[in-house]
């Protein structure tokens, strides 16, 4: 049994700059997944809200379908099968932001069309009656307001985006979760770093979360 | 694209024989996790809505907890350091002579981690119903045990059949990253195919489909489900 005090703290240490490392990369993923996926998302929800039916469909299709998947197994797609299809060699980080943000963009799609439909139907109305076109009342009456409102939400699901990137430890992109688990292995320090990794992502998004429920509270005052 | 289709191959032996072992393992663990998310985050659940304060935050620290670790870390944590945290004995037991010890693993953590969405689910439910219903339950004598027992708890599940459905998608979906752990379910016989054969598309696709087909069946299941539990005139907003 492994008490506090066996803890070997300088494992950590030592290896602080290397998961440091990790840690941007996750951060890197994070952000540039959630842009992708929210820009994406938004684009379906529009689609699913359109009236034509054919964007519904595909819209419709796209989030049941990938609602419908484990991520690791799209994550496996992209890695295994994308170098295929393009006859090339793909980099792992490249792949896998791409199926981080059709993944995540299923997600956010269901987000942001909750956010549409809370915009009062008035509103879109006085944009046309104003003369503006249906890309004009989106781009400056519509989405605008349903982004405010679901800025929460949309920070939320970022959260969850940053705890799934640790997922591509399964293609062995170095995040902080591969990285960690590479020190592990290299130093036999399993419980240290491990612990250690948990303790690191418990604190960020917690505070995160935190963080979201404040803004989420001035937002309502 | 250069590539050799041979989609007979994943009916060959031993491919097929390990993607039924890999549904078997995925839906034998997900099932098992269930149960536990299921009464452990119906008891959390229940917890954050008592008017203890020490309950509440006991409940609320498992929820903050679980959630915000993500799943892979978590079962990295149940299946290397819980062995060697716990007292020697256990310690040596869980290593050596746990029956299945991987997918021991899987179903603890998978259940633990499930069982804190559950539970905000459960709160979510109970927290719906109005508090004149709690306020006329003990107005009429009964005992706070009893409010709930007859009270909160029947209408607070039946207001939440819809998103528990989700949630147990999400343990089924969830229940791929057991391969992480050595976990042969469904997606880590996939990877095996492709390993072997270098079918990776045929080993991919047939995984696909199997996901979308058992999603499906859950769903249709639920939504007779649904239709059988729900209270005219109740209901949180569907997530759909």
């Amino acid at each position: 049994m492994i008490m506090l005090g066996d803890f070997d703290f300088g494992v950590i240490v030592t290896a602080l700059p290397y998961l440091w490392d990790g840690m941007q990369l996750s951060l890197l993923l994070t952000g540039l997944a959630a842009v992708g996926s929210i820009f994406l998302g938004t684009l379906l929800a529009l689609m699913r809200l359109s009236s034509i039916r054919l964007f519904q469909w595909i819209g419709a299709i796209w989030v049941n379908f990938f609602r419908s998947l484990p991520l690791l197994l799209v994550i496996f797609w992209f890695y295994f099968l994308v170098p295929l299809i393009v006859q090339g060699q793909v980099d792992a980080f490249e792949s896998a932001l791409i199926g981080f943000v059709l993944f995540e963009a299923a997600y956010f799609c269901e987000i942001m069309r909750s956010g549409i439909q809370s915009i009062s139907r008035g509103q879109a109305w006085s944009g046309y009656a104003l003369g503006l076109k249906y890309s004009q009342t989106m781009r400056y009456v519509v989405l605008p307001q349903a982004f405010r409102n679901m800025l929460p939400i949309l920070l939320t699901q970022t959260i969850i985006l940053f705890q799934d990137t640790s997922l591509v430890f399964v293609v062995g992109l170095a995040d902080f979760m591969t990285s960690a688990v590479t020190v592990a292995q290299r130093d036999s320090r399993l419980v240290e770093l491990y612990v250690f990794a948990a303790l690191v992502y418990f604190v960020m998004c917690y505070f995160a979360s935190l963080s979201v429920k404040i803004l989420q509270k001035k937002m309502h005052k | 694209m250069n590539y050799n289709w041979n989609w007979g191959i994943l009916f060959e032996e031993p491919y097929f024989d390990w993607l039924v072992s890999g549904v078997e393992w995925t839906l034998f663990v997900s099932a098992v996790a269930w149960i536990i998310a299921f009464s452990l985050g119906s008891i959390v659940g229940v917890a954050r809505t008592v008017d203890s304060v020490p309950i509440r935050a006991v409940a609320t620290a498992y929820v903050e907890l679980f959630r915000n670790i993500p799943l892979i870390v978590q079962m990295f944590l149940w299946f290397y350091v819980v062995p060697e945290m716990v007292p020697d004995d256990w310690g040596r037991w869980m290593k050596r002579d746990m029956p299945f010890p991987e997918a021991t693993s899987a179903i603890f953590c998978l259940g633990t981690y499930t069982a804190s969405r559950v539970a905000e689910q459960v709160r979510a439910g109970i927290e719906s119903i109005p508090v004149g219903q709690r306020a006329a339950g003990l107005a009429m004598g009964l005992t706070t045990v009893q409010v709930y027992r007859y009270l909160l708890v029947p209408v607070g599940y039946r207001i939440i059949v819809p998103p528990l459905t989700s949630e147990f998608l999400t343990i089924f979906k969830n229940s791929s990253l057991a391969l992480t752990i050595g976990v042969a379910e469904l997606l880590y016989q996939a990877r095996q195919i492709e390993n072997y054969t270098f079918q990776g598309f045929e080993a991919f696709t047939s995984v696909t489909l199997i996901y979308l087909v058992l999603t499906m069946i859950v769903v249709a299941l639920m939504v007779s489900v649904e239709e059988k539990t729900k209270i005219p005139g109740y209901g949180i907003q569907k997530d759909k």
